[in-house]
């Protein structure tokens, strides 16, 4: 009886493991419908200059959700990644702009253009630490902590220049600060610098998260926090990790923004975190911690990306973008269910 | 003599590899304490969980005044009259006490107009019915545990229980508590009230039982009436003759101490003391056993070992070296590991794979360059993976693909892969099959022959013997005994592991 059972099981997984593999590669074969329907649907669609303009626009979503992907893989979540965004690019406008002043020493400090990169980018990993700081030693919860730093840091941008945009960002030949602008629009062999920034941050999150101590830590702080912490798993310091690797990538994206506008804008960055979070869900990332990959993360900011630039360019409405985009993300999460329960039913 | 208000007759529960209960008869007497009796795991809380509907028997039949009965569910039993005390509280911390007397059984007006001061009437007079001073105001998670236990009841007696069944009402209760819930329970069985009474404090059964039902692994082992029943008595019926695996004689000597403990104590929650002025040392290639009752201190002592109580104060010393105050990482760098007893809780990681969590605690150990190194990684698991004799499809199958016995190894592999020179293993039986078992202790012994020092947890008296070379015994958080194996009789430990009534502090 035992043999009918198993004969009969292994006839029905042949079928389920199919549609198992067809789910679990879902993001995947979603982006490639979506490709396909727009190369069909939308004049122009398919040519190289185009496929540079939506990578460009992918790469600041993909940036943001590698960081929140690993503190999603934790169990946490970062909401402040948006206002980071516009922090960190009025911190590189004003020094570009204005320099550093120091009124009471009565001088004004003009850095080049790598120590801004360099100062932005501790601005972002430092917020994330509070956010880290106040998870871990005060108990916040994520969703608060990371809430109102999300107003602070907001709040912060807006009163480096009373509200105002810092425009023009090509520094002067006289202070030694040039060159800025080509982080959002220089080119590396013909490759936007912005990409190759993705393409390196992606892949060395990638490798972090599936070959080093560190990422092994990750999944299991979110997977089972307490038998991490019974192996030895120091669980504060990860998180802490995970909020500023968050706010260092968030910086990144805050630099090539202003970069690329040659101008930095207070309310820049808004909303960001929210696309950031439907790509890593859209990517398989499972929200209560534990379970994700940044290449799906990755490629869950593509299917958005040529979602939002095929419909621009079919001329479809503003609104009716907002109303498809909820829906791919409600799909995508209720795919993820089904697998699982099958997955369940099948082991 | 009294009446029976409810008759069970050959009552099986079969559970997915296992059979928590064979033909058991159970007879329930109105009027009278009903005491259950038996080791963990001897199927006593199976038993009850069926007779208050939370579980439906795979065979047998239940029957009330002369008619078949069978519950689905436990708001069927509470209608015929049958209300359960778990040991466990199940109340609502942010409701108030009135609240979660009539949770789920409103006294409504219309409907749905929740009476409030109907509920506040009956909840006041409840209480006082039970002889307690508490507001049906306040809020439960304000309470002391005993007031809770207290609540519990009230709520049980809300629902007119003509059957109350109570797991281990005293587990957590001070001496007066318990005085005021024995007269509660001698004024229901006054009432009429059958009471079903689980605990392993055996003075206090022979103090209130009427009648007495041992059960020993999941089968009746004897009933009687209160003449005639002694604690040795129910002792024998309770254990039993045969043992559980042959014991194997350590291999080596027994080296000088290597980890010593001081003074060591801990408070509990509410009141009193979890851990008691333990002093203690124990040595390598020896095998230690604590027993203990549950709540008897054995998890919170070795917690407090491994750097997870906070409020712990006294001297740890390991080979001579000072562990008190360093974190469970130093401690674990130190060589003393800890074997949770919640393999799933607090053991493994499920989302990660067979390698993956035996990995976890070693990860220094195979990473090359910032990066875990596969070459070094995979022959190490492959290792402990024989070593252990875990059954697994690989490194890389999920760790959910395991049965529990081996899942259990992967948390004592884990904590090998670390080179520990002292394992504390809480409870590490528990859940797992008898030839896992035998499998987990022979491992143990292994490890002690290789020089480890191993001290181990069990609330199974068996398992005492199965093993160790020297025996603990804990109570109300103290050190009751400690004994060589060979000198260890059942009585002495299951008389030493009982928390006596008197107040700890006489």
């Amino acid at each position: 009886m035992s043999n009918a059972t198993a004969t009969a099981k292994s006839g029905s997984t042949d079928n389920t493991s199919v549609l198992l593999l067809l789910l679990k590669l879902r993001t995947f074969i979603a982006l490639i419908v979506v490709t396909l329907f727009f190369a069909l649907m939308a004049p122009n669609f398919v040519s190289v200059a185009n496929a540079i303009i939506i990578s460009k626009h992918v790469a600041i979503n993909a940036i943001l959700a590698i960081g929140i992907t690993y503190v999603i893989l934790t169990g946490g979540i970062d909401l402040s990644v948006g206002s980071i965004v516009g922090l960190t690019g009025m911190v590189a406008g004003g020094l570009l702009a204005h320099g550093l002043q120091l009124p009471m020493l009565g001088i004004i400090i003009y850095p080049n253009v790598l120590e801004v990169v360099c100062i932005a980018l501790l601005v972002g990993t430092a917020i994330g630490a509070i956010n880290g700081l106040l998870v871990t030693k005060l108990g916040v919860a994520p969703f608060i902590a990371t809430l109102g730093t999300l107003y602070v840091a907001r709040g912060a941008a807006l009163l480096l220049s009373g509200g105002a945009t810092f425009s023009n960002l090509v520094g002067k030949e006289e202070l030694g600060n040039q060159g800025y602008p080509i982080i959002g629009s220089g080119n590396v062999l013909g490759i936007p610098v912005s990409i190759v920034i993705l393409v390196v941050l992606a892949l060395v999150a990638a490798y972090v998260a599936q070959r080093t101590p560190f990422g092994r830590k990750v999944y299991a702080v979110g997977g089972n926090e307490r038998a991490a912490a019974l192996s030895g798993v120091r669980v504060d310091r990860i998180k802490i990790a995970v909020y500023m690797i968050s706010g260092f990538c968030a910086a990144v994206v805050g630099l090539i923004v202003s970069s690329q506008l040659v101008a930095s804008h207070p309310a820049s960055g808004e909303t960001f975190e929210l696309n950031a979070i439907a790509a890593a869900v859209l990517g398989g990332t499972s929200l209560s911690g534990g379970r994700g990959l940044i290449g799906g993360t990755i490629i869950g900011a593509f299917v958005i990306g040529v979602l939002s630039d095929g419909l621009v360019m079919m001329g479809v409405s503003e609104f009716w973008q907002m109303v498809i985009k909820g829906l791919v993300i409600i799909a995508a999460v209720v795919l993820d269910q089904l697998q699982r329960r099958l997955a369940a039913s099948n082991g | 003599m009294s009446e029976i208000v409810l008759s069970a007759r050959g009552i099986t529960k079969a559970f997915p590899g296992t059979v928590a209960l064979k033909d058991v008869d159970f007879d329930v007497h109105a009027g009278a304490v009903n005491v259950l009796i038996g080791e963990n795991g001897a199927g006593k809380s199976t038993l009850m969980k069926i007779l208050a509907g939370v579980e439906q028997p795979t065979l047998g039949t239940m029957t009330m005044g002369g008619q078949k009965v069978s519950f689905d569910s436990i708001r069927d039993a509470a209608r015929q009259g049958i209300g359960i005390v778990f040991q466990e509280l199940n109340l609502c911390p942010n409701l108030s006490v009135t609240e979660n007397i009539f949770l789920g059984r409103d006294i409504t007006r219309a409907g749905f107009h929740i009476d409030r001061e109907a509920q506040r009437r009956k909840a006041a007079e409840l209480i006082g019915r039970l002889e307690h001073q508490i507001d049906p105001d306040g809020l439960v998670g304000d309470l002391m545990i005993g007031e809770q236990q207290i609540v519990e009841i009230a709520k049980a007696l809300a629902e007119d229980a003509r059957i109350l069944i109570m797991d281990e009402p005293t587990s957590a209760l001070s001496v007066s508590e318990v005085e005021v819930l024995f007269k509660v329970i001698g004024e229901l069985r006054r009432a009429g009230v059958a009471i079903i009474y689980i605990s392993h404090r055996l003075e206090e059964l022979i103090r209130i039982g009427d009648h007495f039902t041992v059960l020993r692994d999941g089968k009746l082992a004897a009933t009687a009436e209160r003449e005639g029943v002694t604690i040795p008595w129910i002792i024998e019926k309770m254990l039993g003759k045969d043992q559980v695996v042959a014991n194997r004689p350590p291999a080596i000597e027994a080296g000088p101490v290597l980890l010593e403990v001081e003074r060591l104590s801990l408070p509990g929650r509410g009141h009193g003391l979890a851990l008691d002025d333990i002093s203690v040392a124990f040595r390598p290639g020896e095998i230690t056993a604590i027993y203990g009752l549950l709540g008897a201190g054995r998890t919170e002592l070795f917690e407090s070992l491994y750097g997870l109580r906070s409020g712990a104060r006294g001297a740890i010393r390991l080979d001579g070296v000072a562990l008190d105050g360093h974190s469970v990482n130093r401690r674990m760098r130190a060589g003393l590991l800890l074997v949770p007893e919640d393999r799933q809780r607090d053991g493994l990681a499920q989302n990660l794979s067979v390698g993956g969590n035996l990995g976890l605690a070693s990860l220094r150990r195979f990473t090359r360059f910032f990066s875990i190194s596969k070459a070094a990684e995979t022959p190490l698991l492959q290792q402990i993976i024989d070593q252990l004799r875990i059954k697994t499809a690989g490194v890389d199958a999920p760790i959910t693909s395991l049965s529990g016995g081996n899942q259990q190894k992967v948390v004592i592999g884990k904590s090998l892969l670390t080179e520990p020179r002292v394992l504390l293993l809480d409870e590490p039986s528990r859940g797992i099959d008898i030839g896992a078992k035998a499998e987990v202790f022979s491992t143990m012994r292994d490890l002690a022959d290789r020089g480890l020092c191993i001290v181990y947890s069990t609330s199974d008296l068996k398992e005492t013997h199965a093993v160790a070379d020297r025996i603990l015994v804990m109570a109300n958080g103290r050190i009751t005994a400690d004994l060589r194996a060979e000198d260890a009789t059942d009585e002495a430990l299951v008389r030493a592991s009982t928390p006596k009534t008197e107040p700890a502090f006489a």
